[in-house]
């Protein structure tokens, strides 16, 4: 039983809470009264500039192209849904330069604390010279190099079976057809499928000692489900792959120069942050748990899986999070090198209406829509693999 | 003369559900030494706490000095100058040298002239037996001396009581004399009321007038030392002497 | 290698340990092919390197030019032009400055550097690094602006290259620190509107990238003061910079005050010390001491920030390579433009961390 006797609020200066109050009625005030003073100010401005406020502009014609777009679009649509269009390429970049980041951080990462020399010093080099150059100018650097020194479509690269690098971007097969929707599907359902499985396999060895095989169960998963995706989707799919056509490519799919510099800018960067993150993270678990685990008679491999990567992860994910939100918001650099994502969309709204507070608005609005969920998700990863502590 | 000069009446504390202070009733007389032990989580130190308000008790009636604390910001002020405190981890503000800790209460909150509260810090730290090691920085000293610098900084302050919240359990076994004679000299040639939270029964026998005994957030039982220790009147009390080694 | 033995004395025998020092073809194997794994690994890493270097030798020097005549006389060389750079540096390093005045871009370079590197040395005491700074901040004002002392009055719009970059950055940070501070003391607060004031701030200005706050102080500013006051384009950065480093440096101090033991604080409680002598005289000095290392990386992280301006049209190091680019007589040779610039900016950001990292070391000896 819990008895809370608050004191009586007294108007008196001595009251701490009286006090408390006093204070922050003056400074809300104060910034209320700066803010009419601004807005009012905003408002005279705007009614003599003759620009118009309120988000009617949204249904007006666009009347510009997008280099690039993952959605139907033509100059002749809205803003609304060309801001859309300029939505839907920062997330499309910013998804994939977040997964290929995280792979090369780990493995630069862990190439850092390797006992080979040489590996240990050119990732340490990568890692100096990546975090020392300005973002924009790396990726201005990549651009420049893509426009000036790769050579044109018909010279171009040709690494591996089906890639070709020019300085007109890079081509890759891609695949085509309506049973690829099905077989993504399947894929997803698959993935979905084998987390559930092992949940279940995880639960049962802890009751009964049974141990789990994972493996055959997903290979099954992996190859049905996506089969049936392909039956059901009409086993209609070929792959195109690019092959030379006159003074150009036909086939495959093409990334821009704008986006491919863009790609290989944000991952090449973020990557040497988070190889730091995880170097820190495993240097962090202290020499004493290797130690120990050992001395029970563990082999290295799994003393690194069970004991030595759960305490690193703990300390690798809360610095991985603002990593993942820095990646996002450097996306928006995009507007310096030409591709079109949500920034650099707005501005050209933003040039075109003279409706510069909507414009901003929108922006900030989606970046915080973005940086709050990845913020939660990160959160309750980071929750999930908390230390329980008294 | 006696007179009561802190007094607690049927002070009762909460945190959240759990009820750390039970309905404490505690008279100290001017220049009383009183020591208060018992187990851990007893509330002893939450007891003294609250008596300069690093705590708050949500029931009952404090009162030190003839001032009652309350929810008033000049009330508590006045009887945080009344109150000096020594701490476990002495608290001693690592970036300011000895002496301008000593001197940081006297010229900041008592506003003396900085040549006057230098007098009266190296008149303390001759008393606390280190006055060699005023220019030097906290980081600099052994725990013992430390805990010293942290007495002598509470006595510039001019207080009318000081209350001691496990002075030497943080300390090293060989430094543990030292701050205990302090104490016992301060109690011998001063007329300062202390009330003292301590394992070492040594000091209680030597020194105190009274010894309260807490446990599980009520007192227990309190006595002179020779009786307490003698004959433990509950069995709680008995209890206790016996898992401690006095 | 002595051994020393005496028979007739109680001492302990001391000897030195022997020097075993590996030949080089074990330190080798060690560091290079201690498991099969690790052979294979160098041997890549090693083809790798063999592949890529001789190329990127040849285009960066051996069929670079240092000196030609003309654009065309480089393009035919086949390697990197550096003749560019050459032709162009003063105008990438000190923007359109008038020539006659450039060593005054040079001089408060230098005093913005050397006020960096003492700054970060720790080994002032808080009062003296604001006076520090006072005074640095005066002095470059002086330098750059003139108009008085003699000298003669160059207008911002005519600041550019590193200086300019150098100046964004350091007064950035120099103006945001006390509103940092400030942030940080609120989010703290027990009063529930002050926490949350700092708190939407805080998290708003770090939720959005600094170039939409560019665009919101370049575009919005103007419109929010009364008409015939207009706001100059390079103090329309400025700020914005400054409202941007503030959201960071006050985590950064947050995390500072977090890290102060409550003993500290009950400590001052206990004297009677009221808040803000508390907060004053020893919360601050403490935390402010532990935060430098994270605000010196702030820095770094700032520098590089500014060169986004260029995307506002102001004159910084990287639009100074772009100007410099848009050159008719020399078109195409952005990637030296460039790799000048990264060059630039990699020297300062990497000798401030290694310093900085060196101090550390120094510190925790």
């Amino acid at each position: 039983m819990s008895s809370h006797h608050r004191a009586p609020l007294k108007f008196s200066w001595n009251n701490p809470e009286f006090r408390a109050l006093a204070y922050q009625f003056v400074v809300v005030g104060l910034a209320a009264l700066l803010a009419y003073y601004l807005v009012s100010n905003t408002l005279h401005n705007l009614a003599t500039r003759n620009i118009a406020t309120g988000f009617a502009f949204l249904e007006r014609e666009a009347g510009f192209a997008i280099g690039e777009s993952l959605i139907e679009y033509s100059p002749s649509d809205t803003y609304a849904r060309a801001i859309l269009v300029g939505l839907a390429n920062t997330l499309r970049v910013s998804a994939v330069a977040l997964v290929l980041a995280t792979m090369l951080g780990v493995i630069v990462g862990i190439a850092r604390l390797s006992s080979n020399w040489l590996v240990a010093r050119l990732a340490s080099a990568y890692v100096e010279l990546i975090r020392n150059v300005p973002l924009l100018l790396q990726l201005l650097i990549w651009y420049a190099v893509i426009g000036e020194l790769l050579p044109g479509p018909k010279a171009a690269f040709h690494p591996l079976p089906g890639i070709y690098l020019s300085n007109r971007g890079m081509l890759m097969p891609s695949v085509d057809g309506p049973a690829v929707t099905g077989i993504l599907w399947g894929l997803v359902l698959a993935a979905i499928a084998i987390f559930a499985v092992s949940r279940w396999q995880r639960a049962r060895r802890r009751q009964t000692g049974v141990p789990a095989r994972l493996w055959p169960i997903a290979l099954t998963f992996v190859l049905l489900m996506p089969t049936v995706g392909w039956l059901l989707g009409g086993r209609e799919f070929h792959l195109s792959i690019p092959h030379r056509s006159g003074f150009n490519f036909e086939g495959g799919w093409a990334l821009s120069p704008e986006l491919f510099a863009l790609l290989v800018g944000l991952v090449t960067y973020t990557a040497g942050f988070i190889a730091e993150i995880v170097r820190a993270g495993v240097q962090s678990v202290s020499h004493g748990q290797w130690e120990a685990a050992q001395t029970l008679g563990l082999p290295r491999s799994r003393v690194l899986r069970l004991v030595i990567l759960p305490q690193a992860l703990r300390v690798i994910v809360p610095p991985t999070t603002s990593q993942y939100l820095n990646l996002v918001k450097n996306s928006s650099l995009a507007v310096a090198i030409g591709y079109p994502d949500l920034v650099s969309v707005v501005n050209t709204v933003l040039n075109q209406t003279g409706q510069a507070i909507e414009g901003v608005l929108i922006i900030m609005a989606a970046f915080m829509t973005v940086s709050l969920t990845v913020s939660l998700l990160m959160n309750w990863y980071n929750k999930r693999i908390a230390l329980v502590e008294r | 003369m006696s007179e009561v000069i802190v007094s607690l009446q049927k002070v009762n504390k909460w945190y959240g559900d759990f009820h750390v202070l039970q309905d404490i009733d505690l008279n100290v007389q001017r220049g009383e030494r009183i020591v208060i032990c018992g187990p851990s989580g007893s509330g002893k130190s939450t007891m003294i706490r609250c008596i300069n308000r690093l705590e708050e008790h949500q029931s009952g009636r404090i009162e030190v000095n003839g001032v009652e604390l309350i929810h008033d910001l000049k009330r508590i002020d006045a009887v945080r100058r009344e109150v000096g405190m020594v701490f476990q981890h002495f608290n001693l503000f690592p970036h300011l040298t000895v002496l301008e800790n000593l001197t940081l209460g006297p010229t900041g909150v008592l506003k003396k002239p900085l040549a006057e509260a230098q007098a009266v810090a190296m008149n303390y730290l001759e008393r606390v037996r280190i006055p060699d090691q005023a220019h030097k920085y906290p980081g600099q000293l052994s725990g013992g001396q430390q805990q010293r610098v942290a007495i002598a900084r509470s006595l510039c302050m001019s207080p009318k009581v000081m209350l001691f919240d496990e002075p030497t359990s943080a300390l090293d076994p060989e430094m543990v004399k030292e701050v205990l004679d302090v104490m016992v000299s301060l109690a011998e040639e001063t007329k300062m009321t202390m009330l003292c939270v301590t394992h070492e029964m040594g000091f209680a026998r030597k020194v105190a007038d009274r010894v309260i005994f807490m446990d599980r957030g009520e007192i227990v039982e309190e006595n002179v030392p020779e009786l307490f220790f003698g004959k433990p009147r509950t069995d709680r009390a008995r209890q206790f002497l016996n898992q401690i080694v006095h | 290698m002595s051994m020393s033995t005496t028979t007739h004395t109680d001492q302990p025998v001391l000897l030195a340990p022997p020097r075993v020092r590996a030949k080089l073809a074990t330190r080798l194997r060690q560091c290079l092919f201690q498991s099969p794994a690790s052979a294979v690994l160098t041997i890549l890493t090693i083809w790798l390197v063999l592949m890529l270097a001789p190329p990127l030798v040849q285009w960066l020097l051996v069929k670079a030019s240092f000196q030609a005549p003309d654009a065309q006389a480089c393009r035919d060389a086949g390697g990197a032009c550096w003749a560019f750079i050459r032709e162009k540096y003063r105008l990438i390093l000190f923007g359109t400055y008038p020539h006659a005045e450039q060593w005054r871009p040079l001089l408060a370079t230098a005093l913005l550097v050397a006020s960096i590197v003492w700054t970060a040395a720790r080994r002032l005491a808080g009062l003296q690094i604001v006076g520090l700074w006072v005074f640095t901040i005066g002095a470059v004002a002086t330098l750059m602006w003139g108009g008085f002392l003699g000298l003669a009055f160059v207008e911002n719009t005519r600041w550019g290259g590193l200086p300019l970059t150098l100046i964004l950055s350091t007064f950035g940070i120099a103006f945001a620190f006390p509103i940092g501070i400030l942030l940080a003391l609120g989010r703290r607060s027990r009063m529930p509107a002050i926490k949350a004031m700092c708190v939407a701030y805080i998290e708003l200005i770090r939720g959005v990238p600094l170039i939409s706050l560019l665009f919101m102080s370049s575009v919005m500013l103007p419109l929010f003061l009364p008409e015939g006051f207009s706001i100059d384009k390079l103090l329309r950065a400025q700020l914005a910079i400054i409202f941007f480093a503030a959201a960071y440096i006050a985590e950064i101090v947050r995390g500072g005050l977090q890290a102060i033991p409550k003993g500290q604080y009950e400590g001052a409680e206990s004297i009677g010390l009221s808040y803000w002598q508390q907060t004053g005289k020893i919360v601050l000095p403490q935390a402010l001491k532990v935060v430098i290392p994270p605000l010196v990386s702030t820095f770094i992280a700032l520098f590089k920030d500014t060169s986004l301006v260029v995307i506002i049209g102001i004159f910084d190091l990287t639009q100074a390579a772009k100007a410099a680019l848009s050159d008719p007589a020399w078109t195409g040779f952005g990637v030296e433009a460039y790799l000048f610039i990264g060059l630039i900016y990699f020297i300062f950001c990497y000798s401030i961390s290694r310093y900085s990292r060196s101090l550390e070391r120094n510190l925790k000896r």
